[in-house]
């Protein structure tokens, strides 16, 4: 039993072995609720009677208020008094608005190694970065753990992917992500851990993981692991994590045969189109396309490394388009204010927003009119995800949105930082 | 367990937006989300409202792409599916309609017209249209025809707290 999702399953549901396709019940360690899928999960414990079981048994709950951050309406008010009453009542760990997008906040030092993570929210995924077994279930499943502690579990099929070589330059981890979604299609991964391994886990850090697991439930992933390492050592250690010696057992063995094997530097920067993530093609085959908005933010590419990347492309110029950069966390925020990114950003024509999932979720701002065209960092462009069905969102790495940004137009990176 | 529906044909890779877009998430009665099905997509949605209910949803690939939203199957409920036969389903969505109490089988269906009657035999693993059988498949594993039956995961809940409160 190679696969690492199988080795935290069957040490979740106390069994020594398991096979891809046997149901089980394992022990979670973190259920997670956010403002859309909070409340559903609420009325099911509500309208059983088993709210009264919630803080009963270990698993740790958190809910965090990222979807409406701030509130755009009456009823999402409301649901976020509900969830604070809620979180405060059960003890629950609570990010109210404006403290950032769920996805980044329990990546900061919360998340371990090994830990079995469930979440109301299909980009629960993300964790799978620091070597957890993490997947997005329903709200009604997210009550029943609250409640009991435990979910069942359909063990996955891993489907392992070789990484080799280095990326070029202007091309970042979203283009790698792009690619595996390219190549598996709508369904490619559907019910697979996607796991990955080789020497070019090398060159990506967290940052860059996170944003590969992220967009693996884009092809069906139910979840995504990296191997820990020092890379994983680092990130935990820079939010206060002491690292455990045991979290060195999480890696695959370098002879295992690779359903996929990806050389880093044959990557080239890569744009997804409506309507749906996995439609990919090559940032120089849609040049020119007119923009009306980028954005650059999400679970996907709201990190500090992104807006870093961003903002020394938009050093002493103007942006062309509209241009919306929401920080993934409040914590990220900070750091960009205090390294004066944050002035760079706004001298060049930004509009920096509140810590949340922005217009991704297609709720508010900056949602799109009719026809126009958004290039977006985020992971979803279905018809309707973020404006009228005409509007179209395409999805690209922060070289990309920022090259598209200064040039009003969808625009390959490459030439343009060349000549900076 | 037989549930029976009126066909209505769809595509593939449906995904959850296009269910129930989300900017009506921010409620989630039935009635609202219901109201509000396939909104962004005319064609499903004037002959979702057209077909005598209750309706079997007939698709290809992937239904349920995306989102992890309860609010997609709530809001099919809420419109009259009692049923959904996909050549494959996206997990979250599969689980979320299990644990609604709504039937979901993994079945490559063809020749089938809008309308037709359909009906699918759940332990048995069997789909018929008229009285013919046109599929059969492998029924799901115990534990999930359980959940089925009993209308959801919420039979379970109110029997935990019931339990818990006879302690």
């Amino acid at each position: 039993m190679n696969s690492l999702a199988l080795k935290i399953l069957a040490k979740h549901a106390g069994l020594k072995r398991l096979e891809p396709g046997d149901l089980v019940y394992a022990r979670v360690d973190k259920v997670m609720v956010n403002d859309v899928t909070g409340p559903v999960a609420l009325k099911v414990l509500r309208e059983t009677g088993a709210e009264k079981l919630v803080g009963a048994k270990k698993v740790e709950i958190y809910a965090v208020l990222d979807h409406y951050s701030p509130a755009h309406n009456w009823d999402a008010a409301n649901a976020h008094i509900e969830l604070r009453k809620f979180s405060k009542q059960h003890r629950c760990v609570f990010f109210d608005v404006g403290l950032g997008i769920a996805h980044q906040l329990l990546v900061e030092g919360i998340v371990k190694p090994g830990e079995l993570i469930v979440g109301a929210d299909s980009h629960t995924i993300t964790y799978g970065a620091l070597a957890a077994f993490a997947t997005g279930i329903g709200s009604s499943e997210a009550a029943y753990v609250m409640a009991t502690g435990e979910l069942w579990f359909k063990v996955p099929e891993p489907l392992y992917i070789r990484l080799t070589g280095k990326f070029k330059p202007s091309v970042a981890s979203k283009d790698l992500a792009l690619h595996l979604l390219g190549e598996m299609g709508p369904e490619g991964a559907l019910y697979c851990s996607v796991e990955f391994f080789g020497e070019g886990l090398r060159s990506l850090d967290l940052s860059d993981r996170l944003t590969v697991a992220n967009m693996m439930v884009e092809a069906g992933a139910k979840t995504a692991i990296f191997p820990y390492d020092n890379e994983t050592e680092t990130w935990l250690l820079s939010y206060g994590v002491k690292p455990d010696r045991k979290w060195r057992e999480l890696k695959l063995e370098s002879n295992i045969e690779a359903n996929m094997e990806v050389n880093l530097s044959d990557i080239e920067p890569l744009i997804s189109e409506p309507p749906m993530p996995t439609r990919v093609r090559h940032v120089a085959d849609l040049e020119g396309t007119i923009v009306d908005q980028v954005f650059v933010g999400s679970c996907t590419n709201g990190r500090y490394k992104d807006i870093l990347i961003l903002a020394r492309l938009l050093k002493g110029k103007k942006v062309k388009t509209r241009l919306i950069v929401i920080p993934a966390s409040m914590r990220i925020l900070k750091r960009i204010a205090y390294e004066g990114i944050l002035s760079i950003l706004v001298e060049a024509g930004a509009i920096v927003g509140v810590p949340g999932c922005g217009p991704c979720f297609g709720a508010h701002m900056g949602v799109l009119g009719d026809y126009e065209v958004m290039v977006s960092t985020a992971n979803r462009n279905f018809p309707g995800r973020a404006g009228p069905p005409s509007a179209k969102v395409y999805l690209a790495s922060p070289y990309t949105a920022a090259a598209t940004a200064i040039t009003g137009t969808i625009t390959d990176p490459r030439p343009l930082i060349k000549s900076l | 367990m037989r549930v029976k529906g009126y066909a209505l044909l769809v595509g593939d890779n449906i995904d959850t937006d296009t269910i129930i877009p989300a900017r009506y998430l921010h409620k989630s009665d039935p009635e609202w989300l219901g109201k509000h099905v396939f909104e962004d997509t005319p064609e499903i949605r004037s002959r979702l409202l057209s077909l005598p209910k209750p309706i079997a949803i007939i698709a290809g690939k992937g239904f349920g792409y995306g989102s992890s939203r309860e609010h997609a199957v709530i809001a099919l409920k809420a419109i009259g599916v009692s049923l959904i036969i996909a050549r494959s389903f996206h997990r979250i969505f599969y689980r979320n309609a299990i644990n609604n109490g709504l039937p979901v089988i993994e079945a490559n269906l063809t020749g089938l017209k809008n309308g037709d009657l359909v009906e699918a035999d759940l332990e048995n693993g069997m789909i018929l249209v008229g009285n013919n059988v046109v599929f059969k498949f492998k029924p799901m594993p115990k534990q999930l025809l359980e959940i089925l039956k009993h209308g959801g995961l919420k039979y379970f809940l109110k029997k935990l707290a019931s339990e818990e409160l006879g302690k």
